[in-house]
């Protein structure tokens, strides 16, 4: 059990790492030299010495020493702002993490709602069963566009600027959450199907269990590690989606910072955040296989 | 429902090969006097801020979305099934670093990992379309590989080596083919997801230039009269989830 977790935490630490280099190395090949683009405005008067001082500033002075720097907690200064790119980190992080904590629980209770919802009944199944396939399909920045039109527009129930913390983050988490819940409950209907199939069933129906107790408590205790796992990977899939959907409402935030790090090519910023979603996707990854055989005993011997 | 879904992607490949069949507008030059109108039988999808006709916009934007996702599929298709085939094939060290480089790939979000691209590449539809078939290059490689180890271990290849086949030879015409089934299911899947893909980095600014009638770009335009105009960004999105949904269906049916 301990050389399990050893070994699936070595391997993290070496995506992690290659995650890391791959990043750099890519972002090192940019053409274009950003610092010189910023600096060279002649308005500025600026000599080449001086030129040559700001960029000592903005050089992390090779890899060696840009992971060194990730390892303190130093990631570098953003050629945008001028500033250390973790205090442009620290302002958008709570935000995002807000967001994509309630999307995350909102979009694991639509994917639950979706999935037992086909279980019980028969009639709304095949339609149930769609909206999945719905979900995946639509595009999050559209999606968006088309809450704020209807509830901020037509029916006025959420302002536009302004409001409560909750009106501000309706919205949003349900933009983030719609895409995402797709997989979660596509996986979970699945492995309701398949495990209603087991001999256990009918045994219990037999004793004269009804059908939500054979659901909710024999059932889904045995669907939940194969949707664990789709939940884990869909982690990664929140900070890609906080991009479009923190810019769509015009939120601050990681999603926010990164449009921006693309705009004005901010090399830095850009590998944080890559190596920050990471990081999440890995760690999320990593719990789920510690949570594995907590979950089911048979995977602990 | 089975043939609706080819309906849907026959009619859009039509736009896109022959889109002055479908409309007679012009999808840049507009009517300053007929803007901003609603649907009507005139304009099936109304106007814009400054006349110009929505269907003919989104009609004469589709070979800009389905040229880009096909640019895509590709990348992902070639270099992914390539990849997966010599790790498959090979094993040992050689499978070890491949699928450990995927795995990389697969720990970045798909959006990151093309913004990525584009930040080196710079904006463009072209680019766009690289990036996003960068994306694609791991899920296409896996799938791969695990077809390829399958295939490699059944009777018919074994006796294709016996009978004096080489390494190269039994893989091209013995291995390859099939093992292609269900990634040319993935590549259906995926097309869809590249038209996802390319519309959101369209609408945030990576794509065409304006004034393409990109779909992406289109729905980024229409938000400006979110308050007025609903049609802007309703319709074209509409379009954008029916060719996704198709695509995601045909997928299925082929697998």
């Amino acid at each position: 059990m301990t050389k399990y977790l050893l070994k699936r935490a070595g391997q993290a630490l070496l995506v992690l790492w290659a995650a890391f280099t791959a990043a750099y190395i890519l972002l090192q090949a940019m053409p274009g030299d950003s610092i010189l683009i910023k600096f060279q405005d002649p308005e500025l008067g600026l000599s080449p010495e001086q030129i040559a001082k700001i960029r000592e500033y903005y050089d992390a002075g090779g890899y060696l020493h840009t992971v060194l720097g990730f390892l303190h907690g130093d990631f570098g200064y953003s050629v945008d702002t001028g500033t250390p790119v973790v205090e442009r980190l620290a302002e958008g992080l709570p935000e995002t993490a807000k967001l994509a904590t309630c999307a995350f629980v909102l979009a694991v209770l639509l994917a639950v709602l979706i999935a037992f919802g086909s279980a019980y009944s028969g009639r709304l199944r095949g339609l149930l069963l769609a909206v999945p396939s719905l979900f995946i399909s639509v595009p999050a920045f559209w999606l968006g566009i088309l809450l704020i039109q209807v509830f901020s527009f037509r029916l006025r129930l959420v302002p536009v600027i302004g409001g409560t913390e909750l009106q501000q983050l309706v919205l949003p988490v349900l933009t983030l959450a719609v895409p995402i819940s797709a997989p979660i409950a596509q996986v979970l209907a699945r492995s309701i199907d398949q495990v209603l199939t087991q001999p256990f069933v009918p045994v219990v129906a037999a004793k004269g269990a009804s059908r939500s107790w054979i659901l909710w408590r024999h059932v889904a205790r045995n669907a939940l590690p194969p949707t664990l796992t789709v939940a884990g990977l869909v982690f990664g899939e929140l900070i890609a989606g906080s991009v479009v959907t923190e810019t769509v409402f015009g939120r601050t935030g990681v999603g926010r910072l990164t449009e921006q790090a693309v705009n004005a090519q901010d090399a830095p910023v850009l590998l944080a955040v890559v190596v920050l979603a990471a990081t999440a996707f890995v760690l999320v990854n990593l719990l789920v296989d510690v949570l594995f055989p907590v979950l089911d005993p048979r995977l602990a011997t | 429902m089975r043939w609706l879904s080819w309906a849907v992607i026959a009619l859009v490949v039509l736009w896109a090969a022959m889109p002055s069949l479908f409309t007679g507008y012009d999808p840049l030059a507009g009517v300053p006097a007929e803007k901003l109108q609603g649907p009507s039988a005139a304009h099936l999808f109304g106007t814009d801020a400054v006349g110009r006709d929505l269907f003919a916009r989104v009609v004469h934007g589709s070979v800009h979305s389905l040229s880009g996702a096909l640019v895509a599929v590709a990348v992902g298709l070639v270099f992914g099934t390539l990849l997966g085939l010599i790790a498959g094939s090979v094993r040992g060290v050689v499978d070890e670093i491949v699928m450990r480089v995927m795995d990389v790939l697969l720990s970045v979000p798909g959006l990151l990992l093309a913004l990525t691209v584009i930040i080196l590449l710079g904006p463009g539809t072209v680019h766009v379309a690289l990036a996003v078939g960068v994306g694609s290059v791991a899920s296409f490689a896996r799938l791969a590989r695990a077809e390829v180890v399958r295939v490699r271990r059944t009777d018919y290849v074994e006796a294709a080596f016996g009978s004096g086949g080489t390494f190269a030879g039994v893989l091209w015409r013995h291995v390859l083919p099939n093992s292609l089934g269900p990634v040319i299911a993935l590549s259906a899947l995926q097309f869809g997801v590249a038209i996802l893909a390319i519309s959101t980095l369209g609408f945030l600014g990576y794509g065409a230039e304006p004034p393409t009638p990109e779909w992406g770009l289109l729905i980024a335009e229409g938000r400006n009269y979110l308050a007025t105009s609903w049609w802007l960004t309703t319709l074209p999105g509409a379009v954008v989830v029916a060719v996704v949904l198709a695509a995601g269906r045909i997928s299925k049916e082929i697998r």
